[in-house]
């Protein structure tokens, strides 16, 4: 009643200590604006999730996924895919030899042949893939030990790589160019393909190794120092090769300046790590010849290995892959069955609503009635 | 002067010798004794600078550090951060050192933005002039100048630069008027009296040639002062009412001179100056708890990975194939590299802790409790003020109150006192007339003319009143119209300004209290004088005040008036039995009641009475209680002369706002220092008791007939019998304290708390009646510490709800007229009562739900965010090779995510504003903290990884062994990750937008422009080989993948699928089991 204690806390002037509202002090004396958003009424949309309004979403998911699916299925189905091993595990695999004396130190190339036959005929572009299991192009170590801006042609990074090329940085000194792991373990297997006709002879099937590489990588991200011309006199001298390399970077295609150097479509396509431990890359391109005649017609084939590249050591595997290709890419049932699958799950899912929404609704109306 | 001899008849006769060393010496005007003095130790005090900043310039870089990296997730982030730099980790250090500093620079921007308007709030302060007077001179300083003994003069209207001592005005009397309306809002004006030997001095050069010292304590933030002014050889005591206090400001008095006693940082301002306790709310501690659990798991999956690591490595060509060295640095330390692994991999998944959630929370919290000041239906016309915030912590915590505990004075009722009727002996006298003072009473034999007489001079004169005349003020007004100018009555008790209205009507005037001596007009147009001699306060434990005036007949007479308990035991004679029948039957009434009585004192006990006062009022020691026991003394034997009659009507919409409370489920009690019968009257008109209530009652009657054990044995039967009747309680302070006494007669009584509690819980409402100040802290304290902890709510108006404001996890102010010190100290205040239902059942509701999916979807965003990085590290030999680029790995949480949520958590709205005022039932629905129970949590929890999985497994199908562009061209990890980041980002954007249930524009704009800002920016971060960046690696991937057409069908069947569970859970559950909001939802 009549306490007049002194308890004061706050002094007149002073923002509320510790909470430190100026705001609300302004406002203290005034009637707050009666803005929409001030007394939190904007105008808003309120939709509510009820079985009601997401039943006809469940049956337009349903009605639209499965058609795509069984689009995507039926694509992926016609899309026609070989692919043959030819690591040379086996005692009677013809690699066997070349893959039991490969290594790095040894300098004579061996070469195999594995035969294989086509069954059906290969429509269109075939893409002709090179596939590894069991490598870890996706290993922390591995994927950092690169330098972007020497891969730019950049000159100062040329001559001093950078520290994430470790291990692959330097020899004796010397800067490696490329620098790093990836390129250093630049897959050099070469391939051939060659048509076996009625008559046994061998035809060559014409591989194009343009277009395997991104073009922007090519033509953007990866660039020679000093220019596409005269390469050897840009790269010699103050370079070494990368240690696993049998040539210097400036010979990977002497036959073509445009892919040579740093800006070789194989480096490029090898540049870019893969994702998983299992994985393909593009090899080469073998482009229809005309409409009327399949690109790659059924019957025998002999593909030509000059193996370089040793795989057992990590218990690895190499393929080569031909592959045609549809607007969705390669074969890939995943997409199509995934889109059959959501789709149905959408159209049940849809149904038992529906049945729920009847079932329940009418009991929540009787309910509701006698308040 | 020979201070030597002063020294030691101070120390002699003032003070014991114990405390000598804890007082300080001021000497009036720098006259310090010669430096050889004996005795004289200079003190050192501080200047008269406030500073209520907490930095400076310099220091607040390093000194903010400090306290931000105190907090412990901020601290976590620096360890991550410290980590990344030492050790070469997957990530970055910007990837976790980018989002910590915009984090830390948020805070400290807001903060030093708060120490700015502190020092520019201080420096005004501190710059104010003030008048000092130096050489007889009144020379013009800066207020932080001001030095303790500096004598400074102050005019009408200036506030106080530091306490002071009074020791001279310019009144004649010596007084000067002062108002604390700034400190505590009380308006209400106070004298101070002048140290009476100094009084006389009228001129600079007078008071400069004072020569005296001034014994004070050291400062404390206690009220009690203990203070002696030496002067010659005299030695005078000083009391509270020689104190002027910083802060309070002059009034009706031209000027003052006054000596400075604490200065600066000393005053009892800034002593009292002190952060409240730290509350912290519910949903913060489920918050902490949750952040546990994901630390666990992210040790864990750390630990996991690291085992799983070494157990993957164990072959040498899986460890190190030909074509993936080490460097000879790595291979060399072997020791210490499972550490480094396992901090790597700490590193790595370290975002699932959210870095941006605790600046998100108090982002949400701040900017959110705009929303409450804003309210325009929280405004109050007649108090030109809305509702205020003062600690925007605790604002979901609004909607989590379990148990209200209300004041009834101010807070339930108008607090606007009207008189209603006094009873002299058992006559009762009703004025009827609103203005000049016609008694149109019904009294019927008036056989007892002295006691009437006394009983109209008592009530005149025992009340601390004061007339102010003119001048308007801000308090309560009440005009006199007497052919002179308007005047008002101003107390700080506003029962006080009813009772002397009512005696106006009745045909007794109090006039004015002039030179010492109060004035009354009485029916006659007499004016009577009284010499004030002794004003015995009215304190809360007593609960009664007495003065003591001497008549112009030179009687001694003593005036007491106060609760009836508190008076009828000291009653020796008088009508007690009529008198108490007519206080009860007013008490039924609801009316406030107090009793009148007096004692005549002869010469001599009137003597004794003054050597008690002056006594208790000397001591250096337990002041308050000596004074007490003085009162105690002196108020006895009274002869009662009658009883008033005050109404106190209820508050707008109490009622309605209490049925509300009790409709969402809320426990309300109402603590009162009322009569039991009072109180339960306005408890049946507020409809916290309704007819049908059947009323248990814990009362001192009860008790004192049977005992306590008994009692409460059978109150716990009776609720326990019968379950669905509705109990109200009624308890009084009495048998409270008796209750919660600790119980040390035998074990075998059982805890009688427990028992009490028992009952309490069973009933609906409970009334305390008879309630201390403290009491009412301390039912709060035993409610919180109960084994359910139930989230309380304290309201009130008066300083005696403070204790229990600030022990109520939620403390709330009701702007009210009994000063503003419960407004002050609250977390919140509002101007009505009636407010409350707003502030509860609509803010309340809103925050918590907003915050409770803040927190709930933040822990969601980033299991989703980081579970894919845990499954890519079994496909990539547990290297810790990161999913993501750098760049979304540090934007994830500071920009593609993080407006959405914080615009959700300040404006959605799942119910509208109408439906839940209008349905208080709904409240119950979020009561137990129950957006953030553990189920809940692992609900969202659960969907993030499923999520997770899916976002990593239908990336990983799509990419598995084959290539998904038209060209035949191969996509490599970058693309991966940023394929599960889009779709990622997609999926807890569109989540949020499931969810929200209030779109207004800016939902619209922010949701789907954070959407288009993470496309642009990954199209602008892919579009340019940046040259700063020592890797390209995320060059054209961006638009490599949407140029491919698998990419688009995979993202959004991916987004399909991880929204799915979470729009069927929700559909069947409003289906299956609506809960009441949801119906609520449908219904509108």
């Amino acid at each position: 009643m009549m306490a007049s204690s002194y308890n004061a806390k706050e002094e007149d002037g002073h923002p509320s200590g510790a909470s430190g509202h100026g705001g609300p002090g302004v406002v203290k004396s005034k009637k707050p604006d009666n803005t929409a958003f001030k007394q939190q009424r904007l105008p808003a949309w309120q939709p509510i999730l009820t079985a009601g309004t997401v039943l006809p979403a469940f049956f337009v998911i349903g009605l639209i996924f499965i058609p795509i699916g069984i689009g995507l299925f039926v694509t992926s189905n016609n899309i026609k895919e070989f692919e043959i091993d030819y690591t040379g595990v086996d005692m009677d695999s013809p690699c066997y030899t070349c893959a039991k004396n490969s290594s790095w130190n040894n300098t004579t190339p061996c070469t195999c042949s594995v035969d294989f036959t086509l069954e059906q005929p290969f429509e269109s572009n075939v893409f002709m893939y090179y596939g590894l299991s069991n490598f870890y192009q996706n290993h922390r170590r591995y994927v950092k030990s690169r330098d972007d801006s020497q891969l730019n042609g950049g000159r100062s990074a040329l001559m001093e790589p950078s520290k994430e090329c470790e291990p692959y940085r330097k020899t004796d000194g010397v800067p490696i160019a490329p620098c790093g792991a990836i390129a250093n373990s630049l897959f050099n297997d070469t391939l051939e393909l060659f048509h076996i006709d009625s008559n046994g002879s061998r035809n060559a099937v014409p591989l194009v190794k343009k277009g395997i590489a991104w073009w922007t990588d090519k033509h953007v991200k990866f660039r020679n120092p000093g220019g596409n011309n005269n390469l050897t006199l840009a790269f010699q001298g103050d370079f070494s090769k990368p240690v696993n390399w049998r040539k210097p970077v400036y010979e990977l295609d002497p036959s073509d300046p445009e892919n040579n150097g740093f800006i070789n479509e194989d480096f490029i396509v090898w540049m870019r790590t893969a994702a998983l431990p299992t994985f393909r890359k593009l090899y080469r391109i073998i482009q229809k010849k005309s409409s009327t005649t399949p690109t790659l017609p059924s019957g025998k084939y002999t593909l030509d290995i000059t193996y370089n590249y040793p795989v057992l050591s990590f218990d690895g595997r190499k393929r080569m892959i031909l592959s045609t290709i549809s607007w969705m890419g390669g074969k890939n049932p995943f997409l199509g069955i995934a889109y059959i699958t959501v789709g149905s799950i959408c159209f049940f899912l849809g149904v038992v609503l529906l049945i729920i929404h009847y079932k329940y609704d009418t009991r929540n109306n009787s309910a509701d009635i006698p308040n | 002067m020979d201070f030597t001899l002063l020294r030691n008849i101070i120390s002699r006769y003032c003070v014991g010798e114990e405390n000598w060393v804890d007082s300080r010496t001021v000497y009036i005007g720098h006259k310090e004794p010669p430096p050889g003095a004996e005795a004289y130790i200079p003190q050192r005090y501080p200047d008269n600078r406030i500073v209520s900043s907490k930095y400076t310039f310099w220091n607040f870089i390093p000194k903010n550090l400090f306290e931000q990296f105190r907090r412990i997730a901020n601290f976590y982030f620096l360890v991550i951060f410290l980590v990344q730099l030492i050790i070469d980790t997957p990530t970055s250090p910007v990837t976790s050192g980018l989002p910590l500093f915009f984090v830390i620079t948020v805070t400290a921007i807001k903060q030093g933005y708060e120490d700015w308007l502190r020092h520019k709030a201080d420096c005004s302060i501190n710059e104010c002039p003030v008048d000092v007077v130096q050489q007889g001179k009144v020379v013009r300083t800066q207020s932080h100048k001001l030095r303790v003994g500096d004598i400074v003069v102050v005019r009408e209207d200036e506030t106080f630069p530091c306490d002071l001592i009074l020791l001279s005005s310019s009144r004649h009397d010596g007084t000067c008027y002062v108002t604390t309306a700034s400190l505590d809002g009380e308006s209400s004006h106070k004298t101070y009296y002048a140290v009476p030997d100094t009084m006389a001095f009228r001129t600079e050069q007078e008071v400069d040639s004072l020569h005296a010292t001034i014994e004070c304590e050291q400062p404390q933030p206690s009220v009690l002062i203990c203070e002696f002014l030496h002067v010659f050889y005299s030695c005078r005591p000083l009391g509270a009412e020689n104190l002027l206090l910083r802060g309070a400001t002059l009034k009706n008095t031209q000027h003052i001179y006054a000596v400075a006693v604490y200065t600066g940082m000393e005053t009892k301002m800034a002593l009292n100056y002190q952060s409240k306790s730290q509350k912290r709310s519910a949903v913060e501690k489920s918050m902490n708890a949750f952040l546990i659990v994901y630390l666990c798991i992210l040790i864990s999956k750390a630990v996991i990975n690291t085992v799983l690591k070494y157990a993957w490595q164990w072959s040498p060509d899986r460890d190190e194939p030909w074509y993936n060295h080490r460097t000879e640095n790595e291979r060399q330390r072997h020791v210490i590299r499972a550490f480094t692994d396992f901090l790597a991999f700490m590193v790595l998944f370290n975002y699932i802790i959210p870095v941006s959630m605790y600046v998100t929370v108090e982002m949400q919290k701040f900017l959110g409790s705009y929303f409450i000041t804003w309210d325009e239906e929280m405004f109050d016309e007649e108090l030109g003020e809305g509702a205020q915030v003062n600690t925007s912590d605790l604002n979901e915590e609004l909607g989590q109150v379990e148990y209200v505990f209300t004041d009834k004075t101010g807070t339930l009722t108008e607090n606007n006192m009207e008189f209603i009727e006094c009873c002299v002996d058992g006559n009762v006298y009703i004025p009827h007339a609103i203005c000049n003072g016609q008694i149109l009473s019904a009294h019927l034999l008036c056989f007892s003319q002295e006691h009437e007489d006394l009983f109209f001079r008592a009530l005149c004169l025992c009340h601390t009143v004061q007339v102010k005349e003119e001048e308007t003020v801000d308090g309560i007004k009440r005009g006199i119209h007497q052919g002179r100018p308007t005047s008002f009555y101003i107390s700080s008790s506003p029962d006080e300004v009813a009772l002397v209205e009512g005696m106006k009507r009745l045909g007794y005037t109090y006039l004015r209290l002039r030179d010492n001596y109060m004035e009354i007009l009485n029916k006659d147009d007499e004016i009577e004088r009284f010499e004030l001699l002794h004003v015995l306060n009215f304190d809360s434990v007593r609960r009664r005040m007495s003065v003591i005036v001497k008549s112009s007949s030179g009687d001694y007479l003593l005036f007491c008036k106060g609760a009836d308990s508190s008076i009828f035991p000291r009653v020796v004679s008088g009508k007690v039995e009529q008198v108490k029948a007519r206080v009860e039957q007013n008490a039924v009434e609801g009316l406030r009641t107090l009793c009148v009585a007096y004692r005549r004192l002869s010469e001599s006990e009137y003597a004794e009475a003054c050597h008690h006062l002056t006594e208790a009022k000397l001591a250096l020691q337990d002041r308050e209680q000596r004074l007490a026991q003085a009162y105690d003394i002196i108020e006895r034997d009274f002869v009662l002369l009658g009883a008033t009659a005050v109404e106190d009507r209820l508050q707008e919409k109490a009622a309605d706002t209490i049925e509300s409370l009790h409709k969402a489920g809320m426990k309300v009690w109402v603590l009162t220092g009322d009569k039991m019968e009072t109180a339960a009257a306005t408890c049946y008109a507020s409809k916290l008791f309704r007819r049908s209530t059947q009323i248990l009652e814990l009362t001192k009657k009860r008790t004192e007939e049977q005992s306590l054990h008994d009692v409460l044995f059978e109150l716990n039967r009776t609720v326990l019998r019968q379950h669905c009747l509705d109990f109200g309680l009624i308890i009084d302070g009495a048998t409270l304290s008796a209750v919660l006494k600790p119980n040390q007669e035998s074990a075998g009584h059982g805890n009688y708390r427990e028992i009490f509690l028992e009952i309490c819980r069973n009933c609906s409402a409970v009334l305390c009646c008879r309630m201390a100040p403290l009491q009412k802290a301390q039912i709060v304290k035993l409610i919180k510490a109960s084994k359910e902890h139930p989230i309380t709510l304290a309201i009130g108006d008066g300083a005696n709800d403070v204790s229990m404001i600030l022990e109520a996890h939620v403390g709330i102010g009701i702007m009210g007229k009994e000063g503003r010190q419960a407004a002050r100290n609250s977390d919140y205040a509002i101007p009505k009562f009636k407010h409350l239902k707003k502030m509860l059942l609509v803010h309340g509701h809103y925050y918590y739900i907003r915050i409770a999916e803040l927190v709930q979807y933040f822990f969601y965003k980033n299991v989703c965010f980081i579970f894919p990085q845990f499954l890519y590290q079994f496909f990539c030999g547990f290297s810790q090779q990161p999913l993501y680029d750098t760049a979304y790995l540090t934007l994830y949480n500071i920009s593609f995510t993080s407006l959405p949520i914080l615009l959700y958590s300040l404006v959605e709205q799942h119910v509208t504003m109408e439906t839940l005022k209008r349905e208080p039932s709904l409240y119950r629905d979020i009561a137990k903290n129950s957006l953030l129970r553990w189920p809940v949590f692992l609900y969202w929890t659960c969907l993030g990884v499923f999520d997770a999985v899916i976002f990593f497994f239908g990336a990983y199908f799509l990419f598995d062994n084959t290539t998904f562009t038209s060209n035949g061209q191969m996509f490599g990890n970058w693309t991966f990750g940023t394929l599960v980041f889009t779709v990622l980002v997609f999926t807890v954007t569109l989540k949020l937008a499931l969810d929200t249930h209030h779109w207004t524009w800016i939902n619209h704009f922010v949701i789907w422009g954070s959407l288009l800002f993470y496309v642009i920016f990954s199209l602008l971060w892919g579009g340019i080989i940046w040259p700063f960046l020592n890797y390209q690696r995320m060059y054209y991937v961006f638009m490599q993948m949407l140029s491919s057409g698998p990419a688009w069908l995979s993202i959004i069947l991916l987004i399909t699928v991880s929204l799915l569970p979470d729009v069927i859970k929700k559909v069947l559950c409003r289906a299956m089991c609506p809960t009441a909001t949801e119906r609520a939802q449908v219904g509108c």
